[in-house]
């Protein structure tokens, strides 16, 4: 099994811990100039998207983490999976509702999403920094109110609500950074 | 990754000519302590047997060696300037690069700069009090000293994490670290009751000592390294570490006379190497022969410069206070 040493730690760099893969964020070298030295590192859970705190001491080694970031097409949901597929070689992959977790309210069909696989297995998904949507649901736009201050929910297509300015209609795409759930702005067309 | 920058220094103009600031205030107080300045060889017949400290080597060919033979860079000067001392040197002091292999970070830079001086007729409190001075005179009008702390090792471990280490165990420390300081290592199956300590000291303690300057004195026997022990109830080594806003600075020693002891803990040194599977090395001979001759009673401090520097314009990593950082070398 492949495994790396605490020399090789760095940002990025995906590993086993307590059973779960993690991927490395932050890598601090801590040594007394008469003592043993250790590597205190910043670590995020790529199950659960907790960022931890841990200490190894130097020189040790920990199993690698079989997790791969590859970019797939998002095609449907069925109720119980969302699936994806590889558009080289058409290959399919089925992500659970774990895996999706909050991206779902950003997946629209056929938009290229980052899923990150563990033994070959959705772990995560992230979606586009910016997807366009439409809006399901709205109180009615106002016309001319183009201040951008106060604003109103809107449901758009996938059940995201996110607050959009007051001009805003029924029908209208919008532009939405899924980093923050924000609304950017109208779809250009 | 390389970057068109590269080829520019990791320090500023401002950061370099503070060093030479520095520089020339540490020679300035010297020459009037009437320390002498010397200059030892970098590159050595002998390592360091301290199985904390990795030292590099290299073959060196040429006149007087036709089959090639391994010569280690110092990871201090101590070795050399103790012979210096043992043959009547007095009083000296050194500015000089050091190596130490596998020590890279934010705190550390395979290669730095060290002020190392010894005192004869000095102990390690003496020593402190000097180390003070030099600190007050070399920093003035750059960085105040906010305070100054004094701590025994056993009284700073009572304080800031709550055990006393000269009786505490490895498992005890274990189950504290974890309990009361969520501090959950990994690979410390095999650890000593030292490593432990030390995790104690890096992760717990050293985040709490705040700024100014604190010593703490008077180690586990376990961590004298080349100091004298004190006897008595716990006996006591008579070393001594600076730290000036919360970063460890300088080391010093009551410095060892006994070559048959000093024999002794080189012995027990290249022992645990040959435990941890680290690269055996050969004692230091000469040394071992300097003491033999006799050392004057003497205390010794090491003192990272670059460190130093990096306190004293208040920046965050080694990498700005050195003209070219290890991965720009």
């Amino acid at each position: 099994m492949a495994s790396y040493s605490t020399n090789e730690f760095k940002g990025g760099l995906k590993i086993m811990l307590d059973g779960d893969p993690c991927a490395i964020i932050e890598n601090e070298f801590v040594k007394p100039g008469k003592g043993q030295a250790f590597n205190r590192v910043k670590i995020r859970n790529l199950k659960t998207g907790r960022v931890i705190e841990r200490t190894f001491k130097s020189g040790e080694s920990v199993e690698a983490a079989d997790v791969m970031d590859v970019d797939l097409q998002y095609l449907y949901a069925d109720g119980e999976f969302w699936h994806f597929m590889d558009t080289d070689s058409y290959e399919q992959q089925a992500a659970d509702a774990t895996a999706v977790g909050d991206a779902k309210l950003w997946l629209k069909e056929q938009d290229m999403c980052q899923v990150t696989l563990w033994n070959g297995v959705p772990l995560a998904v992230t979606p586009p920094n910016f997807v366009l949507l439409t809006v399901a649901e709205t109180d009615p736009g106002v016309r001319g109110d183009t201040s951008g201050g106060g604003g109103k929910p809107a449901t758009l297509e996938t059940g995201a609500v996110v607050r959009v300015p007051l001009f805003v209609d029924i029908g209208e795409t919008l532009k939405i950074d899924t980093r923050t759930g924000e609304y950017v702005g109208r779809a250009k067309d | 990754m390389a970057s068109q920058a590269d080829w520019r220094p990791t320090a500023s103009p401002a950061v370099l000519k503070l060093r030479a600031t520095l520089l020339a205030r540490i020679r300035r107080y010297f020459e009037r302590e009437q320390v002498l300045e010397v200059d030892t060889p970098a590159l050595s017949c002998a390592a360091v047997t301290d199985p904390q400290l990795e030292s590099f080597a290299t073959p060196y060919h040429g006149p007087g060696e036709r089959h090639g033979r391994t010569l280690y860079l110092h990871t201090s000067p101590e070795f050399p300037m103790k012979r210096l001392l043992a043959a009547g040197s007095g009083s000296i002091y050194q500015v000089c690069k050091v190596f130490r292999d596998g020590e890279a970070g934010a705190l550390h830079n395979p290669e730095f700069t060290l002020l190392e001086w010894y005192r004869t007729g000095f102990d390690h409190l003496d020593l402190m009090d000097d180390l003070e001075q030099l600190l007050r005179d070399v920093l003035d009008g750059i960085l105040p000293l906010a305070s100054v702390h004094h701590w025994t090792y056993r009284d700073l471990f009572r304080e800031f994490a709550g055990l006393d280490p000269f009786t505490a165990t490895a498992t005890g420390l274990m189950n504290l670290l974890e309990s009361r300081h969520a501090l959950v290592p990994v690979g410390m199956q095999d650890a000593t009751l030292d490593d432990w300590l030390d995790l104690a000291m890096t992760h717990v303690i050293e985040p709490q000592l705040g700024n100014g300057l604190v010593f703490v004195r008077d180690y586990p026997p376990e961590q004298a390294a080349l100091a004298r022990v004190r006897p008595g109830n716990p006996p006591v080594a008579s070393r001594f570490e600076a730290y000036l806003n919360g970063v460890e600075l300088a080391n010093g020693f009551h410095e060892l006379t006994d070559a048959q002891e000093q024999r002794r803990r080189f012995k027990e040194d290249c022992a645990r190497r040959e435990r941890l599977r680290l690269p055996a090395v050969a004692m230091d001979e000469y040394l071992l022969d300097g003491l033999a001759a006799g050392l004057p009673d003497c205390a010794g401090v090491a003192l990272g410069l670059d460190r130093l520097l990096m306190i004293a314009c208040g920046a965050g990593s080694l990498a700005e206070v050195l003209a070219f950082s290890f991965e720009v070398s």
